[in-house]
């Protein structure tokens, strides 16, 4: 048995050509300048990144950023799954408005996202008003920053279990019911576990985006170091500095955390097929 | 056919109809507070004096250079990333190669990094520092904190929109079309054109979209990239964020609601789009 061949031979034409521009693309635009970030990073060394990240202000923003994104994904598991639960299952008239309304914040600029929900949710805002009446501060705290990022992450967790839903048979749930099994019960150990892993990616989608978030968080955020101060926000703050090498430090250290949430992506998705047998 | 169930029956996987209307209560709620509130309040805030001011404002030096800076980003960067998405899917489909998995992965890497990052990527290569950014700057061509730069920020962050529509959809269907067309002696160009588009172009249509309405609202990656000088390297988002700070609350919530409209006509589109096309992007869908 020989090697497996790099490339198998085809009639098909246009391989010099659609390798050529792939390769070369995604060289110029993505593996170059990602390739910079890593070799500035390596020239400072692991003793600078260390150094960097070490410091109060840093391992605070990271820690706000990834913390927040935490919860936040939490929130849009549950309130993702009971939207397409409801989308899918529910008839009802505005039902095709709130399914289309899920996509908004795929569509909306983050910049407008942000001083939107800034407008609602200041103190001078309509939600913030009422909020400001039962002493609750939700712009310009780490509230505020919560609210961004379930606004950003909003859709993941929807569009990843819909599909799922949809194709739930029937059948399943009524064998679960002619055995006696309540529908609380059905729900519970019938239907969410076949939900789970689709959730689960969605979550982790929703989690990534949060973790790398910037303009919806920075106006409501009030960005006061220590306290309201996102990771990304403190890169943008050392290139202003000209501190290359310090925002080169917590990008990567950035770059390390989504790389973890991507391979923990991959591995859900391996242990829900191997779990479900589809999906 | 008569209806033999009593009449208030309830199927055994129904919830109780009490349950139900709770259910989609807190998602009306949910998503009237998340998402129609914000949506609602761009436009009450844009036209807070008026529709006078709103479309004055608009008028604005720094607005339209913004609109049109804006404008010409997504005119290089959407084409650029079609063209990608179109060759990268045809070189995953129509070939088989070691490390297709891999080279998936990478196409889908800007997905997982942060815009800020993706920014402070551009800079730390193509910056005035770097090596290749100083020797492009001595020769008259500055990459960061001009056009170049934000072109190359936004097809970062927009990279993967295409290829992932198209991937999926062509693994769908298969070669054996162009492997027909081929046997009857069509040149590769040919088969692209009257055989592959035709049933992608759906498919391709869908993942410009998105594309463009990341491209138009990109606002991290542009920011760290951009310099952010009035009237040269400010894009509609950069400028939205510049007039938001200097308390000018009119001027940037009507360019807001100009983005707002533009993403409100993205999502009917791409409604139309799965409506009237839902088998030719099936396959997308279903990732």
């Amino acid at each position: 048995m020989g090697r497996r061949p790099l490339i198998h031979r085809s009639p098909m034409p246009g391989l010099g050509l659609s390798m050529g521009i792939t390769l070369t693309m995604l060289s110029i635009v993505v593996l170059l300048p990602i390739g910079a970030l890593l070799l500035r990073g390596a020239v400072f060394g692991l003793d600078g990144i260390w150094d960097t990240v070490n410091r109060e202000r840093v391992w605070k923003a990271l820690f706000l950023s990834f913390r927040l994104s935490l919860f936040a994904a939490v929130f849009n598991l549950v309130f993702g799954v009971l939207l397409a639960w409801v989308l899918v299952r529910y008839r009802f008239p505005g039902r095709r408005l709130l399914d289309a309304a899920v996509d908004l914040p795929f569509a909306l600029p983050t910049a407008v996202a942000g001083i939107a929900l800034t407008a609602l949710y200041a103190p001078n805002g309509v939600f913030g008003a009422l909020a400001k009446e039962v002493g609750w501060k939700i712009a310009y705290s780490q509230w505020g920053i919560f609210l961004a990022l379930v606004f950003v992450g909003l859709p993941f967790v929807t569009r990843t279990v819909q599909p799922v839903v949809e194709e739930i048979e029937r059948e399943v749930e009524e064998a679960s019911a002619t055995l006696g099994a309540g529908r609380l019960h059905t729900m519970a150990h019938v239907i969410l576990p076949m939900l789970t892993p689709a959730a689960l990616t969605g979550f982790a989608l929703s989690l990534a985006r949060a973790v790398g978030e910037y303009g919806s968080v920075i106006f409501i955020a009030g960005n006061i170091p220590l306290l309201t101060e996102i990771a990304p926000l403190l890169i943008v703050i050392r290139l202003e500095e000209f501190k290359y090498d310090e925002a080169a430090a917590i990008g990567i250290a950035m770059l390390a955390i989504s790389f973890a949430m991507l391979l923990a992506i991959n591995l859900i998705q391996i242990w829900s097929r191997r779990r479900i047998g589809h999906v | 056919m008569s209806d033999i169930s009593p009449p208030h029956f309830r199927a055994a996987t129904e919830e109780p109809p009490l349950a139900r209307w709770a259910l989609i209560g807190i998602a009306a709620l949910g998503l009237a507070v998340l998402v129609f509130a914000p949506l609602i309040v761009v436009f009450a805030e844009a036209l807070a004096k008026g529709w006078l001011a709103a479309v004055k404002s608009l008028g604005n030096r720094d607005a339209l250079s913004a609109i049109r800076l804006t404008l010409t980003i997504a005119a290089i960067a959407v084409p650029l990333n079609a063209a990608f998405g179109i060759a990268a899917a045809w070189f995953i489909t129509k070939f088989d190669f070691r490390g297709k998995a891999f080279l998936i992965t990478l196409i889908d890497l800007p997905f997982s990094v942060s815009p800020v990052v993706a920014g402070l990527c551009i800079v730390l290569m193509f910056g005035a520092n770097s090596w290749m950014g100083g020797w492009l700057v001595a020769n008259g061509y500055p990459i960061v904190f001009a056009l170049p730069g934000i072109a190359l920020a936004t097809m970062f962050v927009t990279f993967p929109f295409v290829a992932r529509e198209l991937i999926p959809v062509m693994i769908e269907q298969g070669r054996a079309e162009e492997e027909a067309a081929l046997t009857l002696g069509a040149s590769g160009w040919r088969i692209f054109r009257t055989v592959t588009l035709p049933n992608i172009r759906w498919a391709l249509l869908y993942g410009v979209l998105l594309c463009n309405a990341r491209a138009m609202g990109e606002f991290g990656a542009v920011a760290v990239v951009s310099g952010k000088i009035r009237g040269q390297t400010a894009t509609m988002p950069i400028t939205i964020e510049m007039m938001y700070n200097e308390y000018l609350s009119v001027a940037a919530f009507s360019l807001a609601a100009v983005l707002t409209a533009l993403a409100l006509i993205t999502l009917l589109l791409k409604a139309l789009l799965e409506h009237r096309h839902a088998g030719d992007l099936a396959a997308a869908r279903r990732h």
